[in-house]
């Protein structure tokens, strides 16, 4: 029977031939992800039951990500809380400040995940991995606390909406472009409960870094998983760092979708999400005079060496607007790492941006740049509901890093090509 | 089952953000959690609120984060059901898991306004606005879910059909 890459993904796990939309199954999991917030509460579950041993340690994954290095006493307790665990239970994917980074740069860098696996984060952006062609979706810390306990979870099978990107994109115009206007399409709640497999010839030429980033948004419009069927781009980064055999899934040609939808992105603008709801998507010339206090780079959507390459670009040789506030954020060590060997970190803070060690920080408002009452910022991140970076009142514009770093040039919000 | 309080009406689109805001994540506590329970849609709600109550919501209740905390500091707060038009998929699973029941009801959102008297019937498939008199029927919750939710959430669950299965 004719099936999805998420539907053969999902039957391969749950030990059947094929699977339908719909069906509930119980699927075998490759991969367990926790983080410093929802970790402890999996853990607390766990013990509630009253179990000694995890049913796999191999297959666990936990990365303080979120408030590391700890901004506070009670985060610092979340840490330990988890390091303690990890120590116990004899879980080797544990990732101190040594090895750390944004758990969803993370883990596709370190080989963690591969293609065809079936992977559960305690984390609503864990969708960020079907760029590699793996099924990936968030849970709560509840289920998660079930995995720990059986090694297995269920699943609703979900139905599959195709999307097929055709054009040529104009210079600067790429992932997260495209995502937002996709969201800006089907909006919130247009892929409820459902998978978005990204497709066609403009993500036949993407790089893996812009496909993590459109995966990673997937969960913005309301999706299970997103999923990009593995290709030589695909390959290639995924042999650099398995090491373990992978299994490549395709879509069958005749597949059943629930709707398939055709964009041509040439002359497509960079797209920017306007507050309170990454639905909220409009060209970056029509938003006039929209001047911002702050701009963020980073996250698990954009802090990836392609993105600071094209801020980098950008900033090069230039100061940004006096009274703004530029922080940089590589997602990973090795990102980090890169980028200062790249001379990328020393162009950031020539140009007055502050460089931090990997963390979400600010994303979801923890700390490292927090917004006062009636403050705005733009920021490549991929959330922007009323106080998500801080005080309710202040707001969060949504967009690619090249529209990051122009904007924080300009002092408001517009276009790498008006800079 | 049913469920008797006043109802707290809210809009579209209620994201975890607004139900728990990050700066609060530092704490698994659900009394503490409680406290700042919708603070970013209703700064007094957790001031208001009393057990029993019921929220009542639009679409895409729940959406944003996986954060269980969300589920967890609506029900400490005494919230025990939320009646809306549809949930996020994360937030459906955290709820059931931690026993916050919901139920799909198209028209919950539009039906009242904030305190009115409200019941839930779940054996009945029904909203009941005892203020107006107007009746609302929602979806029966999935069996699979309900299975969940009468064991105490996931975790029974699973030791339930553990012990079972060694039997
Ligand atoms: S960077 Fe932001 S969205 Fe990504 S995992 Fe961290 S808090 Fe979540």
């Amino acid at each position: 029977m004719a099936s999805t890459i998420t539907e053969k993904i999902i039957a391969a796990h749950a030990g059947q031939e094929t699977v339908r939309p719909g069906q509930l199954v119980e699927v075998d999991v490759d991969l367990a992800l926790a983080n410093d917030i929802t970790a402890p509460l999996a853990i607390e579950v766990f013990r509630s039951a009253g179990v000694e041993k995890v049913y796999a340690p191999d297959r666990i994954c936990l990365v303080p990500d979120h408030f590391v290095p700890n901004k506070d006493i009670l985060s610092a307790i979340q840490v330990q809380t988890t390091r303690n665990f990890a120590r116990e239970q004899g879980i080797d994917k544990f990732f101190d400040l040594d090895e750390m980074g944004v758990e969803h740069a993370l883990l596709p860098e370190a080989g963690l995940v591969l293609p065809g696996d079936l992977v559960i984060g305690a984390d609503s952006h864990t969708c960020t991995y079907g760029a590699l062609g793996a099924f990936a979706t968030g849970m709560g810390s509840t289920d998660l606390a079930g995995i720990y306990l059986t090694g297995k979870t269920w699943l609703r099978v979900p139905e599959t909406m195709k999307f097929v990107y055709k054009g040529t994109p104009e210079p600067y115009v790429g992932g997260k472009d495209l995502i937002l206007m996709t969201i800006g399409d089907v909006g919130v709640d247009g892929a409820r409960y459902r998978a978005m497999e990204f497709t066609g010839p403009v993500i036949d030429r993407m790089s893996m870094d812009q496909r993590l980033t459109m995966c990673n948004m997937a969960i913005e419009a309301g999706a299970k998983n997103g999923i990009i069927g593995p290709d030589r781009i695909t390959r290639t980064y995924a042999d650099e760092r398995a090491g373990r055999p992978y299994r490549v899934f395709a879509s069958d040609p005749d597949a059943g979708y629930v709707s398939v939808r055709e964009y041509d992105v040439t002359g497509l603008e960079p797209q920017v999400a306007r507050p309170h709801l990454p639905e909220n998507v409009v060209g970056v010339s029509q938003l006039k005079d929209v001047t911002i206090d702050q701009v963020v780079i980073g996250s698990c959507t954009n802090g990836r060496l392609e993105d600071l390459e094209v801020a980098a670009r950008i900033l090069k040789n230039r100061r940004i607007k006096k009274g703004m506030r530029l922080i940089v954020i590589p997602a990973t060590r090795k990102i980090y790492a890169q980028a200062m060997a790249n001379g990328w970190l020393e162009t950031f803070l020539s140009a007055g941006a502050v460089v931090s060690t990997p963390t979400c920080g600010p994303c979801l408002g923890g700390y490292m740049g927090i917004l006062a009452p009636g403050e705005r910022s733009l920021a490549t991140t991929n959330r922007n509901f009323v106080g998500r970076m801080g005080h309710p009142t202040s707001e969060v514009y949504l967009a690619s890093p090249a529209v990051a770093a122009a904007s924080a040039l300009a002092g408001r919000i517009v276009g790498p090509m008006d800079v | 089952m049913k469920f008797n309080g006043r109802a707290f009406v809210f809009g579209d689109d209620i994201d975890t953000d607004a139900i728990i805001p990050a700066r609060y994540l530092n704490t698994t506590d659900p009394a503490a959690l409680a406290a700042h329970a919708m603070e970013d849609a209703d700064p007094a709600f957790a001031q208001k609120v009393k057990a029993g109550d019921v929220i009542v919501a639009g679409k895409n209740f729940g959406c944003g984060s996986s954060r269980e905390h969300a589920p967890v500091a609506i029900r400490a707060a005494g919230v025990g059901v939320v009646a809306a038009k549809s949930f996020a998929r994360i937030f459906y699973r955290n709820a059931f898991n931690t026993g916050l029941i919901l139920v799909e009801c198209p028209e919950a959102g539009t039906g009242f306004a904030d305190e009115e008297a409200v019941e839930v019937d779940l054996s009945a498939g029904t909203v009941t606005n005892q203020t107006t008199g107007k009746v609302y029927a929602f979806e029966p919750i999935p069996a699979f879910m309900l299975e969940l939710a009468s064991d105490g959430g996931l975790i029974p669950h699973l030791m339930k059909k553990r012990a079972a299965s060694s039997r």
